[in-house]
Parts: C-alpha cells; sequence; structure tokens
C-alpha cells in the first residue's frame, strides 16, 4: 500500500515532540515520535480538523482594569480563529468578572463559548 | 517590623515559595510586590500552555496565577502591593517602599529572591539608527494589548525570536496588524518549537535566521528598518539589505535576571546566567538568602518554576525553624562540552532530597547526541538526545543515594558528547 508521510512539531505542551505521520492510501495513520497519547491526537487532529484555542482580550468596564482575558472553552477549527477574535471586539463587560464567566455564547457559529480567565474586581 | 520569611516579589516564583514556606509550618511570612495585584508576568500571559505539569491541565497564565493566588489567601499569607523594595542588607533587614507608609525597614529571619527577570533593552542590542517612537520591547507591547487594551502599531516587524515575540506575532497578527516578518540573529530560534508552529507558521509570518536590523529609519516615529544576513561571527554581509516599512519594531532579544538587590546584599552571581550561584538548597551564598524563578536562571515553563520555587520555600522553612543543616562545601557541578551552566552549582550530599534535578541550557544546536554525567572521571550515566537547542531547557536527576555510594567527589560533570 503506498504511503505519505508528514513531519509535525507537536504542540500540545512545551516539549515539542517531533512526530512523524505515516498516512496509508485508506486513510489510516500511524503517528511516532510523540511522548504521550496527545501527540498521537494532535496529529490525526492536525491533518484532518486542524483546531486551535484561542486566546484573547475583551474590553470592561468599572473594573480594576480596562481590560480581561478571555479563551475559547475547547479548540475551534483553525478557518474559524479571525471569525472568533472580530466576534469578540465589540464585547463590553461589567466589573466584577469571574474567572469561567460565559463571555460569548457559540462565538462565530462553532458551537464552542468563550469564557473569561481573569478575576476583575469592582474599581 | 519584623517577619520570619520575606518574599522579594510576587509572581508565580514568590507566590510558589510563600505557599510551600506555609505549608512546612512556617506563620510568619510576608510577600512584597511592587505591582498593583500578585501574579506578575502571568498576568499580561493570556494564551494558553501553562500548568501540564503542576496542574495535569491546560490553563492560560492569569488562570495558573490564579490557581496560587487563591492558595496564598486561603493560607492568609500576608502580602503588600505597590511596594518597591529598594535595600537588602547583609542582615536581612529589607529597606521597602509604598504610598502609605513611605519608607521603612521589615527585619527577616530569612528572604527568598523571586523578582523575575526583564528584558534586553534597544539599548543593550547596540541597534544603529534614530531614536523614534515605535520601537517596544515584546513584553511591553503584550502588557498594552492583552491588560490595557491598546495597539502599540499596524506594521510591524519583530526582531529576535524569544517566546515573547513569538507569542507577540500571533497576537498582533489576530488584532489587525500586519506582522510582517520575525528577524533572528542566530542561525536557530530561541524560542520553543510549539510556538514557531502555532503563532509563526499558522500565520504564514517567515522567520529570517541569521539575520538582524542595521538601520531604523524615522524621526518621530519609526517609519521602516533594514535587515540584512549575518555571517557565522555575526556580522551583517554588506549586500543583504532589505528594507521594510513599518510602524513598529518590537524586541524580543533575551530576558535577564533581575539581582540589582540580590548583589547589593553580596549575593554571588553566575556570570552566564546573571543569577545567584545557589547550592542544592537554593540557598546563595549568604546565610538564609535564597533564590528561585527567572531570578535564578530564565525559565520556559512556569511549572518549573513552582516546583523550584516550592524548594526554595520548604528550606527557608527549615532554615528558620532550625532545621536546616549548615551547609557544607559540597560537590561542584560543572558544565562542559557545551552545557553553558547547572543549577544548582554545588550538591551537599547531606542536605540534598533523595532526588536533585540539576537544570541546565546547552549552548548550541546538538543534533543525535548525548547527555553524559561524570562522578570525577568516571561517565556514570549517558542519555541519547535526539535535539538539544538553546531554547529549551534541560535537566538531569541526581540521586543521593548513588552520590553516597560513591563517596567522597571531587566534582560532578555534565558534557554533551557525539554518539
Amino acid at each position: 500500500m503506498k504511503m505519505k508521510t508528514k513531519e509535525l512539531v507537536c504542540i500540545g505542551c512545551p516539549l515539542g515532540c517531533n512526530l512523524k505521520v505515516e498516512v496509508s492510501e485508506d486513510g489510516a495513520m500511524e503517528v511516532t515520535g510523540n511522548t504521550c497519547p496527545r501527540g498521537a491526537d494532535y496529529a490525526r487532529k492536525e491533518l484532518t480538523d486542524p483546531r486551535r484555542i484561542v486566546t484573547s482580550s475583551v474590553k470592561v468596564q468599572g473594573g480594576h482594569l480596562p481590560c480581561v482575558s478571555v479563551k475559547t472553552e475547547t479548540d475551534i477549527p483553525k478557518d474559524k480563529i479571525f471569525d472568533c477574535v472580530r466576534a469578540l471586539k465589540d464585547v463590553v463587560l461589567t466589573a466584577p468578572v469571574e474567572i469561567g464567566m460565559v463571555v460569548a455564547e457559540d462565538v462565530a457559529g462553532t458551537g464552542v463559548r468563550v469564557i473569561a480567565t481573569k478575576k476583575i474586581d469592582k474599581a | 517590623m519584623k517577619t520570619g520569611i520575606a518574599i522579594i516579589g510576587g509572581g508565580p516564583a514568590g507566590l510558589a515559595a510563600a505557599v510551600a514556606a506555609r505549608e512546612a509550618g512556617v506563620e510568619d511570612i510576608l510577600i512584597i510586590e511592587r505591582d498593583n495585584e500578585l501574579g506578575g508576568i502571568l498576568n499580561q500571559c493570556i494564551h494558553n500552555g501553562f500548568g501540564l505539569h503542576t496542574f495535569k491541565e491546560e490553563l492560560t497564565g492569569p488562570e495558573y496565577a490564579e490557581r496560587y493566588i487563591e492558595k496564598a489567601e486561603e493560607l492568609r499569607i500576608p502580602y503588600m502591593l505597590h511596594t518597591i523594595v529598594v535595600d537588602i542588607g547583609e542582615d536581612k533587614v529589607i529597606t521597602v517602599m509604598n504610598k502609605e507608609r513611605g519608607m521603612f525597614r521589615i527585619e527577616a529571619k530569612a528572604v527568598i529572591l523571586a523578582m523575575g527577570c526583564r528584558e534586553r533593552s534597544r539599548g543593550a542590542l547596540n541597534i544603529p539608527g534614530y531614536r523614534p517612537a515605535g520601537i517596544y520591547s515584546a513584553g511591553t507591547a503584550q502588557r498594552y494589548v492583552n491588560m490595557e487594551g491598546r495597539m502599540p502599531g499596524k506594521k510591524v516587524v519583530i526582531l529576535g525570536s524569544g517566546d515573547i515575540g513569538l507569542i507577540m506575532a500571533r497576537r498582533m497578527t489576530l488584532e489587525g496588524a500586519q506582522v510582517q516578518v520575525v528577524a533572528e540573529l542566530m542561525p536557530y530560534s530561541g524560542g520553543l518549537k510549539r510556538n514557531i508552529v502555532q503563532c509563526l507558521d499558522d500565520y504564514d509570518i517567515p522567520l529570517k535566521l541569521s539575520h538582524t536590523v542595521i538601520d531604523i529609519k524615522g524621526k518621530k516615529r519609526v517609519e521602516g528598518v533594514t535587515l540584512a544576513r549575518v555571517d557565522e561571527n555575526r556580522r551583517p554581509i554588506p549586500g543583504t539589505e532589505e528594507y521594510y516599512e513599518c510602524d513598529t519594531l518590537l524586541l524580543s532579544c533575551g530576558l535577564i535576571p533581575e539581582n540589582e538587590l540580590s548583589s547589593q546584599m553580596g549575593v554571588e552571581l553566575n556570570p552566564v546566567t546573571s543569577g545567584p550561584v545557589v547550592n542544592e538548597s537554593l540557598e546563595t551564598n549568604v546565610e538564609g538568602v535564597f533564590a528561585c524563578g527567572n531570578v535564578l536562571h530564565v525559565h520556559d515553563l512556569v511549572d518549573y518554576v513552582s516546583g523550584e520555587a516550592k524548594l526554595a520555600g520548604e528550606n527557608a522553612a527549615a532554615y528558620v525553624k532550625g532545621a536546616l543543616p549548615k551547609a557544607g562545601k559540597g560537590i561542584p557541578l560543572k558544565g562542559e562540552n557545551g552545557v553553558r551552566y547547572t543549577v544548582p552549582c554545588t550538591v551537599d550530599t547531606e542536605r540534598m532530597a533523595q532526588k536533585q534535578i540539576v537544570r541546565f541550557r546547552v549552548g548550541d544546536v546538538y543534533r543525535d547526541s548525548c547527555l553524559c554525567v561524570y562522578y570525577n572521571d568516571k561517565c556514570v550515566s549517558r542519555v541519547k538526545k535526539k535535539v538539544m537547542a538553546p531554547g529549551e531547557m534541560e535537566q538531569i536527576t541526581l540521586l543521593k543515594s548513588k552520590l553516597q555510594e560513591a563517596g567522597d567527589l571531587e566534582s560532578i560533570t555534565i558534557r554533551i558528547e557525539q554518539e
């Protein structure tokens, strides 16, 4: 069976393992070079449905800081990253903000929520 | 004012040291922080990837910081914000300043240095050209964008491929800026591989290795920069110049441990790391003064900072309780053949734990080579490594049982050797 080989760097953690993926004609993949199961998962996803967690910050009114950091609760498709950040541009929260507070539901039609990652106290 | 353990800095290192010292039974602890909140640099590191070792989950910087801040609050560890340390004496009398109380003194039985590091500035890089607005360190830009909601510019060139520079390349791109290029003087990147992939490759931002900025144009505001390729001696090669129009130049050219206070109090510094020389207990040459985190040596991973700081906190606790044996001479640890330094610098077999982690960085990119440990002239361990690079910290573990078996050693050496 014909094989296609692809080399990747795992982004799962700062170790950055060099992954080698062998894709056979029927689409089956064999991953080597990973130190943990996350590496194999990442490689399979990266070649079929690449996704990323997106982090950004949104405006806050009346807080001890003018912004709060946020993240997508899970990874979203790579081609939705810019839509996601754009959708957050006009969001303005009011202090106090708690970690985990929902900032946006179903961001950019991904079905994923955006949540706050920092506590902002009332000024 | 008096305290048992004074911790200078309320970032990840200071927080983890404080929590560990309190859990080891010391009541009297004080964290001194100059910013308006605890958490240090983590507050502006809003990206994810923190905590996989410590919490077994992937957190953002502020979330990681909050875990430790909550712990410190729960343990009722006192801290002072907006308070800057101006001097520490060899007698551990700390002179501090804040708005409410003016200048005052704190007498401590033990001190933990956890001041972190700062970025190498343009002045330290000797870049020729005008001095217009629009030149920022990557960390300054990070604070503006992530914490203050302000964009430093629209058309960006980044010099240096440290992790903060890579992360800011992505962040500025997401916020609508056009990041044209990242130039790196060395033939390899100074950042983690994962950041090259997810911050540059994902957004098609080119990384030009062996390139530097040789001119900055613009009098009031940056108008453009000229890049050139450098030779193996890092000298620009004539004829390779390329001009980039831009309004912003970000610098991500290395971090320097912030040790003015340490050297003022007589703490011996290692010229390679610019951090204190410490023994296995992370104690400096000044008895009862410990160091951890980026003030000791610059880390890539906050998880390792927390682990290191825990050790410093536990040892400081043992010291104030009189339970830490007096420091002996210790076996010197040496880095050779590409191993640039080691932390710690000495190991005392009496004081060490069952397992001692030794961390270090290598001076070049090494492929298919071996990391070797020698007791005197005898090689005791040889581990194959596919790749080692200056941008990624390495470590080995020393076992107390093995060192005691070996008897009186003159030195322990870590070397890189060919396979």
